[in-house]
């Protein structure tokens, strides 16, 4: 089995490295941390890896629009090497501060083939203040998108002060149309949340949590997978497992959704 | 010339912070505004040209999606505009990173002189408004005048072509360095220059200091190096070592206890070495996963067989109660230096918050600066900001309100890092420096901040001058630092490693030059934000995020390859010596040069009377109270008292799982939204064992007796350790001590001998309650003048001081996360039990509070009769007997199980006939007392003779089950129901107070 690397930006700010490290490893990849100036530098390269995340965190504090700094930088000075990245079949993924930055740069939506245009906002929650909350999701199955393959739902963590997925009325419609729209919040019973909160967290239009490219090889969305790598980060395992004792079995201490959903994209190259 | 960029959310979006400032504007002062819109302006104050301008508007300021943008002034309609920025030199951390990425996007280097500078500009609509209106939600909403200025404007008087102006918030100081020299001819020369400026050198110390430059020798060797009189930057270093901050003079005091009541006197010769550190090292010497205690920046223990814990606590009190917002950020990421300063360098795992404040909807007739609701909030999003953005999780947290912290607020910060057990084959918990290595400052530039603090308080401002005493923290350059630092240190490059906090230079270089024993320091090389600071500015300036690290001449080149790969700014500024001296130039001329043993040289002990008046001739005593008719709305009203009610709106603005360690989150249960006794993290991803996290406090006890307030306080956070599932073997406690003053003086201070006895007698218990439950003190400080003077209704200043109050944070291994437990009740029908003795013990507690009483009898801890039940829930949950475990804490037994059945979402049926008790025959006493030693337990009804058989029947009972239907059942001691109501009305009543706050 060849070995698939993973390259975790990291960096100014940035600060999920280790748990998605952690989660990629568990997913059976190689992972690689590289600070954004290696790359930039060429200390790094970013040709040995076959998959490129962007990490949660607040690079350049997020102080002029969340992931915007950051999607400048990389667009200035390596943008064109990212976009080659992305031609030759790689993918791309991008975590709350990372999609923040993928839609900045423009590497989301990617209509036409275009991946440097902006074309989609993540903003301030409607709620008015940063949140951390556990959402449920729902997936699309439609959707080309190579990391949701096989999942229907999934719950994680969210935890952004600008969440909020916003687009004008055509674009959404073609994110929608085209599938692109891979994971969207939902109640608990599976329905989608319509903009209710708490269930849609901040307010995003047709409670959009994550898009793909139209390749579905980029990947973008605000909650958290890798902070769902162990079956204990879930809020609800105390209660689980003592439902399972009182029926005499062990919890589900299979990898969890966040771990499978990396997975997918692991296993994107030892199939294909 | 300045250009003014102005940045707006498109007209038809949701402004959430327009929004939100026309809430509170409604909700604080009744004002009703129609419309409130956010305008944020970049004054750029550079050479840049038309094009480079309009580069980057499009690229880096304007979302082409939500935004829109102009040079010049944005027709967003309005009735009142309200423009606020920065007073000089304030900390403007938006204004930075505008400076990056515009360096980056346009490939060219800011000149010294040029800078961006960010404001506000609010749009305002509303009928009727009037200036006076506008005032108050500029001066008490959006501004705070010790580090903003703010200008309003009706439309009438609007210029659309030149807007709010160019306003240009730099430093100017047209300064030239100059090195002071201070007379010593008499001690009371001495006394008054150190009162003139502001040298804060206590008295008794004075004949000391003179005497050592009065010495022959020293003089000889002064001359050597063209000094004769001290100069400023000596006195300041000794003031900085001596003070109580750095010094703990107070805790290391000679107290002349003495019980009134009994006649009784007791001589106590410091308390830090009698009741800290001697039962600590006795500890340390018994138990082998203390690594390393009270000599560092924080303490350490054992996490497993490679890797240890460090943890520390702090207060950041005076700062945030001027400024809320930069005191609390400066805080937290001050905090979170210490860890990152122990041993070779610690990363950062974890951090909590403890908040002490007026009550939020104070209408009293005193006038603090900030109104306890504002500055609550203003607290809350400097921690949010400073834990959030350093990617840290925040796993716990606390709010008491008093009105005795209307004088001064507490803000206690936590943080717990971890560090791998050896670098580079070396024990990573020891450092230290060596002559020849260099003394190199990482991290932020030093300026005029913190600097005397007190005196430029009362200084007028200019418009170029700089407020720099009240600090605003900035976690992303400390998060830069953060990584840069811990690289370093695996590739074995970190001699020594310590924070620059209080003291500045003048602490860390102090402290770390005692290792190699001397440093020369060449102050010209620090790096600095303006120029025209004076030498002594420079030593001892408290600007943040700031490191000093020695590193060996070698080790040099690496090191300043990864921080410039980082982004950090790294500079020598000077080398480690064994001189013995401390010896500081600045451009090649010397201004300190003292004998670093001076410190250690017989300087007087403090001297404090203590008068210990019992609570009985206080003329404390049990209120007269009797039975309640209507129990369900007594509970309801207990839920809902602000000291209880949910905090919800503050927990979740917290990231409280970054690092995707989160194993017990601060909140729990069916719906997510009930408080955890305590927070379990899993700092090594890839191992099973955990640290669990909690504290306590319980300052209301004080009003009694504080020895019993700090012995409570410990019992507790032990119990909520318990409760998690954490182990009696292994519990590391921290001690934050916040005292009003205890000097005595009859006119400014009467009571001070009473709050020194309390003071005493607190860190009796310390001592008493650490040795019981074998906690070692892995690391505590103390803030010793939590007194404030208020204005009243006439003009008279009221001095406001707080209960005596102590933190207790308390940590501990857990040896298999799998086996934790959670305080929500979980299954219909388990048996619900109670643990420990329910005694009358409702002095101090929310049910006197409720009618305004405080009552005699406070709850006292028998902890060797408590440690029999406690380790045999200990035993209990290892065997997964327990379904859930939750401590009775402040309200009692009534309130706490209301918790677990909120927790669980299902209903209960409870007896309080079969409570265990000390005969108590009265349901209020059942229901209300705060008894410690005592949990809430419910287990699967398969388990209870398993369970039973661990405990004595007298101290174990099971008083009820769980129902399915969610209804909420008490029976009175008489076996009438006296609560009946449903768990959502519960839950509503405890959530109403703060709920809308979202």
């Amino acid at each position: 089995m060849n070995d698939v690397n993973v390259l975790i930006l990291a960096g100014y700010g940035l600060n999920c490295d280790n748990e998605t490290a952690h989660a990629f490893t568990l997913a059976g990849a190689q992972t690689q941390f590289v600070h954004i100036n290696s790359l930039i530098d060429g200390d790094a390269r970013l040709e040995d890896s076959q998959i490129m995340v962007f990490i949660g965190g607040f690079s350049w504090a997020d102080d002029h629009g969340a992931g915007v700094v950051q999607a400048v930088r990389l667009k200035t000075n390596i943008g064109e090497r990212i976009l080659d990245f992305v031609d030759r079949g790689n993918l791309i993924l991008g975590i709350c501060n990372g999609f923040q930055a993928l839609v900045n740069f423009g590497l989301l939506p990617g209509f036409d083939q275009n991946y440097t245009r902006r074309s989609l906002a993540l903003t301030f929650n409607d709620c008015g203040n940063f949140r951390d909350q556990w959402v449920n999701l729902k997936t699309n199955p439609a959707s080309p998108c190579v990391f949701t393959r096989g999942i229907d739902s999934a719950e994680f963590p969210i935890r952004h002060g600008e969440g909020k997925f916003y687009a004008d009325e055509d674009t959404l419609a073609r994110l929608l149309e085209d599938n692109q729209v891979a994971l969207q919040y939902a109640r608990p019973d599976g329905n989608l949340a319509q903009g209710c909160f708490p269930y849609n967290p901040n307010g995003s239009l047709h409670d959009i949590a994550g898009i793909c490219d139209p390749t579905g090889r980029i990947f973008g969305l605000m909650p958290h997978p890798e902070a769902f790598n162990h079956w204990t980060n879930h809020p609800d395992w105390t209660r689980r497992r003592e439902k399972a004792r009182r029926q005499d079995r062990s919890p589900d201490v299979k990898p969890t959704v966040g771990i499978r959903m990396l997975q997918n994209a692991v296993d994107y190259f030892r199939t294909e | 010339m300045p250009a003014r960029l102005e940045i707006a959310l498109k007209d038809h979006l949701i402004d959430a912070e327009g929004e939100g400032i026309r809430r509170k504007a409604a909700n604080y002062f009744g004002m009703q505004l129609s419309r409130v819109r956010s305008i944020h302006i970049l004054t750029i104050d550079a050479d840049l040209s038309p094009e480079q301008l309009k580069q980057i508007q499009t690229e880096i300021f304007t979302n082409p999606v939500t935004q829109i943008s102009s040079f010049e002034p944005l027709a967003v309609s309005f009735d009142w505009t309200i423009w606020v920025g920065y007073r000089p030199g304030v900390r403007d951390n938006a204004g930075a990173t505008a400076v990056e990425a515009i360096e980056d996007l346009l490939r060219l280097k800011f000149t010294a002189d040029a800078g961006i500078y960010t404001s506000r500009r609010y749009c305002i609509q509303g009928s009727g408004l009037v200036e006076d209106d506008l005032d108050k939600i500029a001066g008490e909403l959006l501004a705070n005048d010790i580090i903003q200025q703010w200008k309003i404007l009706p439309q009438s008087n609007w210029d659309p072509k030149n807007g709010i102006g160019t306003i240009i918030p730099k430093v100017r100081l047209d300064h030239i360095p100059t090195l002071g020299t201070v007379p010593i001819d008499s001690d009371e020369t001495l006394a008054r220059i150190s009162v003139e400026r502001n040298l804060a050198l206590n008295p008794n110390d004075i004949p000391t200091i003179r005497s050592y430059f009065m010495d022959k020798k020293v003089q000889a060797d002064r001359a050597r190096v063209g000094l004769a009189d001290p100069t400023d930057v000596e006195l300041e270093y000794i003031s900085q070592a001596r003070s109580d901050h750095c010094n703990h003079n107070t805790f290391q005091g000679l107290f002349h206890y003495r019980n009134l009541t009994t006649g009784q006197t007791e001589r106590v010769d410091n308390l830090f070495k009698s009741c800290i550190e001697a039962p600590t090292l006795a500890l340390k010497s018994q138990k082998s996963w203390v690594v390393s205690v009270l000599w560092d920046n924080a303490g350490a223990g054992r996490f497993d067989d490679d890797h240890y814990y460090v943890i520390t606590g702090e207060t950041h009190n005076s700062p945030s109660n001027m400024e809320a917002y930069g005191g609390a950020i400066t805080g937290i990421v001050g905090v979170y230096r210490d860890p990152l300063g122990t041993g070779k360098g610690s990363r950062l795992v974890m951090g909590s918050y403890g908040y002490c404040v007026g009550p939020r909807d104070y209408r009293g007739e005193l006038k603090p600066h900030l109104h306890p609701r504002r500055l609550l909030d203003g607290v809350i999003e400097g921690v949010r900001d400073g834990g959030n953005k350093s990617g840290i999780p925040t796993t716990f947290g606390q709010v008491i309100f008093d009105p005795g912290y209307l004088g001064k607020c507490l803000v206690f910060v936590t943080a717990v890092g971890i560090m791998p057990a050896q670098i580079g084959g070396e024990p990573a918990e020891q450092k230290r420096t060596s002559p020849g290595e260099w003394v190199i400052m990482s991290g932020g530039r030093v300026g005029k901040d913190g600097i005397h603090g007190v005196t430029a308080a009362s200084e007028t401002f200019s418009e170029n001058t700089p407020a720099g005493h009240v600090q605003i923290g900035d976690p992303y350059t400390q998060k830069k630092m953060h990584d840069f630092l811990l690289e370093a240190r695996d590739k074995g490059l970190v001699r020594f490693i310590t924070d620059n906090g209080g003291g500045g230079l003048s602490s860390s270089v102090g402290e770390s030059a005692r290792y190699s024993n001397g440093c020369e320091i060449e102050l010209e090389k620090v790096p600095l934000k303006y120029e025209g600071l004076d030498q002594w500015e420079i030593w001892v300036s408290e600007s943040q995020e700031r490191m000093t690290v020695a590193i060996r001449p070698a080790d040099l080149a690496e090191f300043m390859r990864l921080s410039q790969k980082h982004a950090v700014e790294s500079t020598v500024i000077g080398r480690y010596t064994d001189s013995g001296k401390l010896h500081i130039s600045y451009a090649g001329k010397t201004c300190a040069h003292i004998d670093l043993d001076l410190l250690k040289s017989g300087f007087p002990q403090w001297e404090f009377e203590a008068d210990w008046i019992s609570p009985e001739q206080r003329g404390l005593f049990e209120p007269v109270i009797d039975s309640p008719q209507d129990y369900g709305m007594l509970l309801l009203d207990m839920l809902a008292r602000p000291n209880i009610c949910a905090t919800e709106w503050i927990i979740r603005q917290y990231d409280h799982e970054v690092q995707g360690a989160s194993v017990i989150k601060p909140l729990v249960g069916a719906e997510r939204d009930v408080n955890s006794d305590a927070s379990v993290i899993r700092p090594v991803l890839n191992s099973s064992k955990g640290l669990a996290f909690t504290q306590a406090l319980l300052p209301a006890y004080s009003a009694i007796d504080a020895y019993h307030m700090t012995s409570c306080c410990i019992d507790e956070a032990v119990r909520r350790l318990l409760a998690v599932g954490a182990h009696l073997d292994h519990i590391g406690g921290v001690d934050n001590f916040c005292w009003p003053n205890i000097q005595y003086h009859p006119v400014d201070n009467p009571d001070g001998k009473f709050k020194a006895a309390q003071l005493v007698r607190a860190c009796w218990s310390l001592r008493d309650m650490c040795q019981a439950y074998e906690i070692p003190l892995l690391s505590g400080k103390d803030s010793m003048y939590v007194d404030g003077y208020l204005p009243g209704r006439y003009g008279e200043m009221h001095k406001v001081s707080a209960l005596e109050t102590l933190q207790f944070s308390a940590i501990s291994v857990v040896e298999d996360i799998h086996q934790c437990v959670s305080m929500d009740s979980k299954v219909s029908d388990d048996l619900i039990y109670v643990l420990g003795i329910t005694r009358d013990e409702l002095g101090g507690s929310e049910y006197y509070a409720h009618f305004s009483e405080i009552g005699l009898n406070v709850p006292r801890v028998r902890a060797a009769n408590f440690l029999v039940v406690y380790r045999a829930l200990n035993q209990a949950i290892a065997r997964g007997l327990v379904a859930s475990a939750h401590g009775i804490y402040r309200g009692g037994l009534g309130v706490h199980l209301a918790m677990v059945a909120m927790g669980g979402n299902l209903g209960m049926q409870v007896d309080l006939d079969r409570v265990p008790t000390s005969d108590l025959n009265h349901n209020p006493a059942v229901l209300f007392s705060e008894s410690a030693g005592r949990f809430i337990v419910t287990i699967d009804p398969r388990n209870r003779r398993d369970f039973e058989k661990l405990f004595e029947p007298s101290t174990c009972a099971c008083i009820g089950t769980v129902t399915a239907t969610p209804q909420f059942e008490i029976k009175g001691l008489d076996q009438k129901t006296i609560v009946s109501v449903t768990v959502s009305a519960l839950k509503a009543a405890w959530k109403k107070p703060f709920g809308d706050l979202i």
